[in-house]
């Protein structure tokens, strides 16, 4: 039995996504930059995948930059904006993704004032401590939609409203968010925003930032003026033409997703109801559809994730980039939770080939896994 | 082969810019993409993420193997474009204390330019050195050139534009001889050319995937392990690569990457004539019609699969337009969009008229005789009608 539970990590490819890129990843395939027929079908392919990408998050095809993925796109909007202004402040949120944590830590080498946003135990960010940390030195603030680990959303109104005040940017990592919930990129009031082609069934080594119009970025990556100069290298074009075909399909059926995902959130919650010991990280709070992060006290997330993997079942203990590195995740400790509460963690997230046969597989070996060792404490 | 909306078939004769993706790469690509492939994240602990991580240390294995590195010593990028900003950038970046003077040449490809230009805006000093009359970068010009300061050399092995190839096994001697780095862009040279990085004692080496049959927007870095060079990431947030690259591997890219190098290095030393042959039959076609005809580059020193040719007296983007169903370049892909005349052709001493006048063919795995004559054919017949109309006008 194979069951996969792991999409916050990676989703599997779309059968019609590939479709979409085999006659791009096979033959002769043109540089989007020659001048010639090959490089033209190949430009053509590129502005396609373009607008659906935009279309997507209610944007204009201009307005997206081409990335080789989720967190250059980060690195791109936090350097590229930085870079690019005298030094300040930079304000994000303490449950950021690696991808936007290590950024901010390498700019705050480099000088820059970083400073976090906490956020309540149920992992929303508190929006006046973010308005107490917002002064006139604040050049960027970067706040993720939606939380890889718990699934929590943002409110981000109120935060735009003073990050605009203060003449700040606000950005927002996008990469979960995108392809669970509707997102438009201008009702948000965001000035930069990460995408990920590789969490909404699209190719891996694909993403992109969405940048408005007045948004001024120094490329981490030079040479070949390709991306409107913004970002150089040889188009990724099988890669991109994926992560178009991903976005168009997600946005006409994310309608029905959305509920298909909700159900089996909901199925799975229910029956934890009958397993003691199993808490719910953020249940009072919006999450995304897909997105379960428990608590199994009194044992060790990662061994939950190697004893469900040895049932074919594959899940996570927290963020993937994280893995096997043993720390408690920083996403549960900014909520208040201690080391031991914060390593029982294990992230359960669905995608749309899930059933509800395997929510109930999830949930039997769950039962065997508690009550095979009760009380036992794994790594005390 | 190709895109054709036309009756004619096309004949692409612009490898330089970009290969077809071998059928065997592509092959191995389309496994890991569907629901039951590996489809994991190579950076998670379950089965799936496990099957991905094999598939990508295998993948490195092959690269490595090509250009007789370690695997631990490749570290996988976006592309060429990133390997060329990570090496550079990242290297000057981290030993800024040391010294802040970097060589490279004019002839390089803007990845490497563009990229000295921005740490020129960050304050380091960079000497363009000016390539002689055939395009090579001789090693005298680089210990004339070199300082104390200097911290970065970095010179590419074959030029994209003219083929040329530059003797980096000696120039490493020379950079190393006053202790500075030595990054090769090998772009236009791995799969083509024998590298082999320990023979050439090299520290950096960047590595493209769709320029030898592998697909767009994978590349590697070659960094050095013994001793170690060090380089400050261009991108945080993970700590894949060991810190060095951080963001998700894209295993079927990888995957793509790794078969494209194993085919290169089992088909080097057959591919090496059967180009060269190529090559050699279109120089001689064009000479024979159109004496004036001029070679760019080295005659002798240059890499088998591209042919730069300057047609003195007529103009160049009408020739490039005018060879319809031919697809070559007047230039490098990437500076394809400006109408400029070639910095590199303009560097080698040729005027802006000649240097417009000029096109770059690069032939492959898949190009045979009969395109090379064809292609030929299109040229010839095109120059004469053009150069026609300028003696009638």
């Amino acid at each position: 039995m194979n069951i996969y539970l792991d999409h916050n990590a990676t989703t599997p490819l779309d059968p019609r996504v590939l479709d979409a890129m085999l006659p791009w990843m096979q033959g002769a395939q043109g540089n989007p930059s020659s001048v010639h027929r090959f490089g033209r079908a190949a430009h053509a392919a590129l502005e396609t995948a373009r607008r659906q990408v935009a279309s997507l998050v209610n944007v204009e095809a201009s307005q997206v930059i081409f990335t080789g993925g989720g967190t250059e796109a980060n690195n791109l909007a936090l350097k590229g904006v930085c870079h690019g202004v005298p030094q300040g402040r930079l304000l994000v949120s303490a449950v950021e993704h690696a991808a936007v944590q290590e950024p901010a830590d390498a700019l705050a080498e480099q000088g820059w004032q970083v400073a976090h946003i906490p956020v309540d135990a149920m992992g929303r960010i508190d929006t006046d401590a973010m308005i107490a940390l917002c002064n006139r030195d604040t050049r960027l603030v970067s706040i993720m939609l939606a939380n890889n680990e718990t699934g929590v959303l943002q409110e981000l109104a109120a935060v735009a409203e003073h990050a605009h005040a203060h003449a700040a940017l606000l950005h927002t990592d996008a990469i979960q968010a995108a392809g669970k919930m509707p997102v438009d990129f201008s009702a948000l009031g965001v000035d930069l925003m990460t995408l990920s082609a590789h969490k909404l069934n699209g190719p891996r080594g694909v993403g992109a930032l969405i940048v408005s119009k007045t948004v001024t970025l120094l490329p981490l990556i030079h040479g070949g003026g390709q991306e409107q100069g913004r970002r150089g290298g040889t188009e990724n074009l099988a890669g991109i033409v994926g992560f178009g075909k991903a976005a168009e399909l997600v946005q006409a059926e994310l309608k029905t997703r959305i509920p298909q995902l909700l159900a089996l959130r909901e199925q799975f919650e229910n029956g934890l109801q009958a397993l003691p010991g199993i808490r719910i990280f953020a249940d009072a709070a919006m999450r995304l559809p897909n997105t379960v992060q428990i608590g199994v006290t009194g044992f060790d997330g990662e061994t939950v994730v190697m004893e469900l993997d040895k049932r074919g079942m594959a899940v996570s203990s927290g963020s993937a980039c994280h893995s096997g590195s043993g720390k408690p995740s920083h996403v549960l400790k900014a909520m208040g939770f201690d080391d031991v509460t914060a390593r029982s963690a294990v992230r359960v997230s669905f995608g749309v080939d899930n059933t509800p046969a395997d929510v109930s597989a999830l949930l039997e070996a769950l039962t065997d896994i508690t009550q095979s060792r009760p009380g036992a404490v794994a790594w005390a | 082969m190709g895109v054709s909306r036309h009756n004619t078939p096309d004949i692409y004769l612009d490898y330089a810019a970009t290969t077809p993706v071998d059928p065997r790469v592509a092959e191995r690509m389309a496994e890991c993409l569907t629901q039951d492939g590996l489809f994991g994240n190579p950076s998670s602990m379950h089965g799936p993420g496990r099957a991905a991580r094999a598939a990508v240390e295998k993948a490195r294995a092959q690269v490595a193997a090509l250009i007789n590195a370690g695997s631990p010593e490749i570290v996988w990028t976006s592309g060429a474009t990133e390997s060329d900003n990570l090496a550079i950038k990242g290297a000057a970046r981290f030993y800024k204390d040391k010294g802040r003077h970097i060589i490279t040449s004019r002839i390089e490809h803007k990845a490497v330019l563009d990229t000295c230009g921005q740490l020129e805006r960050e304050g380091f000093e960079v000497t363009y050195l000016k390539p002689d009359r055939d395009g090579l970068i001789k090693p005298d010009a680089i210990v004339a050139a070199l300082r104390d300061d200097t911290v970065l050399v970095s010179i590419m092995h074959v030029n994209n534009e003219i083929g040329t190839v530059n003797d980096i096994a000696t120039i490493s001697q020379v950079v190393h001889a006053r202790n500075a780095l030595f990054h090769v862009d090998a772009a236009q040279s791995a799969g083509k050319l024998p590298i082999d990085v320990k023979a050439m004692d090299l520290d950096m080496v960047s590595l493209s995937g769709h320029k030898v049959y592998g697909p767009k927007g994978i590349g590697a870095l070659y960094v050095r392990r013994q001793p170690r060079v060090n380089l400050q990431p261009l991108l945080h947030g993970g700590h894949h690569e060991t810190g060095l690259r951080s963001g998700t591997l894209a295993t079927h890219q990888i995957v793509g990457m790794g078969e494209a190098y194993r085919i290169a290095r089992e088909q080097l030393a057959e591919e090496i004539p059967q180009l060269a042959a190529l090559r050699e039959q279109l120089w001689r076609l064009l000479k024979e019609s159109i004496p004036a005809a001029l070679l760019n580059g080295h005659p002798l020193q240059r890499v088998a699969g591209i042919l730069n040719v300057s047609f003195p007296g007529i103009e160049g983007e009408s020739l490039l337009f005018g060879c319809s169903g031919l697809a070559v370049s007047s230039g490098s892909a990437c500076s394809a969009a400006s109408a400029e005349p070639s910095y590199v052709l303009r560097a080698l001493g040729r005027d802006d008229e000649l240097a417009g006048a000029s096109l770059r063919f690069s032939m492959g795995r898949f190009t045979t005789p009969a395109e090379v004559e064809a292609a030929a054919r299109i040229v010839i017949g095109e120059y004469q009608r053009l150069k026609a109309l300028a003696l009638a006008g």
